[in-house]
């Protein structure tokens, strides 16, 4: 048993004008993970305080937070990895809906832009079987498919927190996903992703999204991927105009 | 109160509900649909399946096996025409969600790759990897966006449906950003929820399988079937109750108790040797499992962790090239949260609460006895579960049942006249002034987490691996109790923004009501059967309880339990054999002339 200090963020839109931090003294269990000391506080001490979560295994993407100043999955980030203070923050870069909880209505629009779904390069019927897809084929793309939309990426990327307009590590992890997938014929509808200026050139390339990647999608290998591939693209239609 | 209409209102944007709308979308893109869920759909609970869905694909695996596995495998509880229908659809549905582009995991010739699961014959289970819920999820989720008609309502938690006239016309939520109440005014409706799993205290269900939509479809009179069913997956962590699939065991993990010994070859699953093999030990069923725990545990063969008894899950032998490609997820869950390393040690699991056979009684086609109301997935019961649910059956169930229903509310969506009779906008505003009351409680000190502990503790106590009659109905008066306590739960949070302390007090009223079903439903079951073990009742017993048990809603009273039939075409009920008994009679059957499984 080991009593920490949890500082947690509060902000409730009625009644602040600003966030507040509020400390809870949490008496926790050596294996317990940031998001255990919260749920007890919820349980025992204040029945008020909004976060979310729910598989409490790293895979639902639903409880990322900042603590101690880092977009971390609060499910997985072990309490005997922190000092006796925690200070746990919502994401950093959206906007607050309530104490930890952000609203995501911008990182949905931006999945939802990538046409993150298979555009058949070739239709195929159901009575035809799958499509053949060798080890190596999947390979390309499975990477990036491995991304539970938890958005600590956006949190940790200063793009993203000086200029809100770009795509984000994620949404383009997703397109080029995609793009790269053996099935998919749909690369051109989704080039607006890559190619516009909201899109992979405002990417200084710090890295880092996939330093925080809980899932090792590494969104910054995507980003220069696609930045190279878009790049050959574009001046493949000025050289080669026949080729498109 | 806001009003939106729809044709098709669907609860639940899991694997099921997606699918579901999905094939409404496809079907007919006139029709409007309102895909309602409590969390953004990616956090639904399908995501934290791990191991894979059954299909049969293989040239040496036939329809007949995976009809067999699931019938012997549900105790012969499943209606055979349900489970007929399932395997038959089951390739097709598979292969759809590859051409969505769900990364299966391959063959080195590029086809889809499959694996054994505990229960069944030939390996037959599709798999991503260790992440094969996820994938799945991810892959509807994903291909759902292409569609305009599918309109989603995410983070609104449903409480209430709607009947009028004796059919199922709305859904009542509330908006979690605003705390508005919206009456979704639809022509049909289907609840693709999810089970309950959180009435248990170790469990890998997520926190938000509090069985709210099977909890709605109880209250307006569908029958809850089956409800005394539910499943122990032999592997979780103890404390955390982190699943490990039962791709460990399909990849060749061996299961040990405290002395090194393979303990199962001591409950009819043995001999040990060769192995792997199908259907035996490791790769015998759940419930067997499950309950060959208990019984080490009686004997003092566990070993002890900080969270009480455990038995080891050995994967070493397997080698790290092989984890890490086969079971990566579990490799980082096992080091992450039991600080073991399956590539060098064997890793502490015990029975955890996994999955619910019993729910929403529908029939094939995924439709409830309320007209215009349909289930799917997990919530619903048609059941091809029966008494134990076979590994690998339930994400290929969401998917089969999640289109039957699609079609079927788009069906009755089409012969519904459009406007909103009178009736519908009054129980809305009831259901309004209801949720808005929760607010005025006094508080008199009950708390969510109060009532909710003695919950699950009572659940665990009474409705645990192996039942007796005292010890459920000491959990049949308590839940009894805690239904009286719960209504005195005030909600302290005033707020009207993302108001988790509402949503707290709501879910638990659900899983109250779930939980008396699951108990009140057991208590009548004189016999033991699949998942369902009586300590003071040992023997199946077919005369008496081969029926479906149904739970009837009686408001503040306990539930009304009454049974209907199974449905038998063609597997007569017989003693469920695996490891070398079900070889000898597999052996002996074939020379006497009938098939496998004693199948006529
Ligand atoms: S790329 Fe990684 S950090 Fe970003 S949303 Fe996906 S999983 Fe999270
Ligand atoms: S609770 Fe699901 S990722 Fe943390």
């Amino acid at each position: 048993m080991r009593e920490i200090q949890l500082e947690v963020l509060r902000y409730s839109p009625e009644t602040d004008s600003e966030p507040r931090f509020e400390t809870f003294q949490v008496p926790c269990q050596e294996d317990w993970v940031v998001l255990d000391a919260i749920n007890h506080v919820k349980d025992h001490m204040d029945s008020s305080l909004t976060y979310r979560w729910s598989c409490h295994m790293a895979v639902c993407g639903s409880c990322g937070m900042m603590v101690n100043g880092e977009p971390v999955l609060s499910c997985k980030a072990f309490i005997r990895d922190y000092p006796d203070k925690i200070r746990v923050e919502p994401l950093a870069n959206f906007p607050i809906e309530k104490d930890l909880v952000v609203v995501m209505d911008d990182f949905m629009e931006k999945l939802k832009a990538s046409k993150p779904y298979i555009i058949p390069k070739e239709e195929k019927s159901i009575d035809d079987g799958e499509y053949l897809q060798t080890p190596l084929q999947l390979e390309a793309f499975k990477q990036y498919s491995m991304c539970i939309n938890c958005m600590l990426c956006y949190a940790a990327c200063p793009q993203y927190a000086l200029a809100p307009e770009f795509v984000g590590p994620a949404a383009l992890a997703l397109t080029y996903r995609y793009n790269k997938d053996s099935r998919d014929g749909g690369k051109a509808e989704r080039a607006h992703m890559f190619s516009k200026s909201e899109g992979v050139w405002e990417c200084s390339f710090v890295g880092a999204c996939s330093e925080v990647c809980p899932k090792h999608v590494d969104p910054a290998a995507a980003i220069q991927l696609g930045k190279v591939e878009s790049a050959v693209d574009y001046f493949k239609s000025f050289l080669m105009p026949w080729s498109r | 109160m806001e009003i939106v209409s729809a044709d098709v209102a669907i609860v639940g944007a899991g694997g099921a509900g997606l699918r579901a709308a999905i094939a409404i979308a496809q079907s007919d893109p006139s029709l409007k649909v309102a895909l309602i869920s409590k969390v953004y759909p990616m956090r639904s609970h399908t995501v934290a399946a791990e191991g894979g869905a059954a299909g049969v694909i293989r040239a040496e695996d036939s329809l007949e096996h995976h009809f067999n596995d699931t019938v012997s495998g549900g105790d012969w509880l499943t209606d055979q025409d349900a489970v007929e229908l399932f395997i038959e659809d089951a390739p097709r549905q598979l292969t759809q969600l590859e051409h969505w582009g769900c990364p299966w995991s391959r063959t080195p010739e590029g086809r889809v790759n499959t694996r054994p699961f505990g229960g069944m014959k030939i390996e037959r289970t599709w798999f991503a990897a260790d992440k094969s819920g996820f994938h799945i999820l991810h892959t509807l989720f994903q291909t759902s966006i292409q569609f305009e008609s599918i309109e989603r309502y995410d983070e609104f938690y449903a409480t209430d449906l709607i009947v009028e006239d004796g059919h199922c016309r709305g859904v009542v939520a509330i908006e979690m950003r605003s705390g508005r109440v919206f009456l979704f005014h639809a022509k049909s409706v289907i609840v693709a929820s999810g089970g309950a799993g959180r009435i248990f205290p170790f469990t890998t269900n997520g926190a938000i399988k509090t069985g709210d939509g099977m909890a709605m479809a109880y209250r307006i009179g569908v029958p809850l079937k089956d409800m005394e069913f539910v499943q122990y997956h032999p592997t979780g962590l103890p404390g955390t109750g982190i699943l490990l699939t039962e791709g460990c065991r399909g990849e060749g993990g061996i299961m040990v108790n405290k002395d090194g010994y393979r303990y199962l070859q001591d409950y009819g699953l043995g001999p040990p040797d060769p192995w792997p093999r199908k259907k035996a030990m490791e790769l015998g069923p759940r419930d067997r499992l499950s309950q060959a725990f208990w019984h080490e545990q009686q004997k003092g063969n566990c070993v002890s962790t900080t969270y009480g008894d455990a038995v080891l899950l050995d994967m070493r032998h397997l080698g790290e090239k092989k984890i890490n490609e086969r079971l990566p997820f579990v490799r980082d869950l096992a080091s992450s949260y039991m600080g073991k390393d399956p590539v060098h040690e064997p890793v502490p699991v015990r029975p955890v609460v996994h999955y619910m056979m019993g729910g929403i009684h529908t029939n094939i086609d995924a439709a409830t006895p309320i007209p215009g109301l349909f289930a799917a997935g997990e919530c619903a019961c048609v059941s091809i579960n029966g008494a134990n649910r076979l590994g690998s059956n339930s994400l290929t169930e969401l998917l089969v049942f999640g289109q039957r229903a699609g079609l079927g509310a788009a069906e009755v969506a089409r012969q519904v006249a459009d406007g909103m009779p009178a009736g519908v906008e009054t129980q809305g505003r009831e259901a309004e002034a209801r949720i808005l009351g929760l607010f005025d409680r006094e508080d008199v000190g009950e708390s969510v987490a109060g009532v909710r502990n003695a919950m699950t503790a009572s659940m665990e106590e009474g409705a645990g691996i192996y039942r007796t009659e005292e010890a459920m109905q000491a959990t049949c008066d308590l839940i009894g109790q805690l239904r009286e306590r719960v209504a005195k739960v005030p909600v302290k949070d005033k707020s009207k923004v993302f108001n988790t302390d509402l949503m707290g007090v709501l879910e638990l009223e659900a899983m109250l009501d779930i939980s008396q079903t699951v108990v009140h439903s057991a208590i009548v079951r004189k016999e033991s059967r699949g998942s369902h073990q009586r300590l003071d009742f040992e023997k199946r017993d077919d005369e008496a309880f081969l029926k479906h048990s149904l739970a009837t809603y009686r408001g503040a009273d306990v539930p009304e339990i009454s049974y209907c039939d199974v449905v038998i075409t063609k597997s007569q009920p017989a003693e469920r054999l695996y490891g070398g008994a079900a070889e000898a009679a597999a052996k002996e059957a074939k020379e006497g002339g009938s098939g496998e499984g004693k199948a006529a």
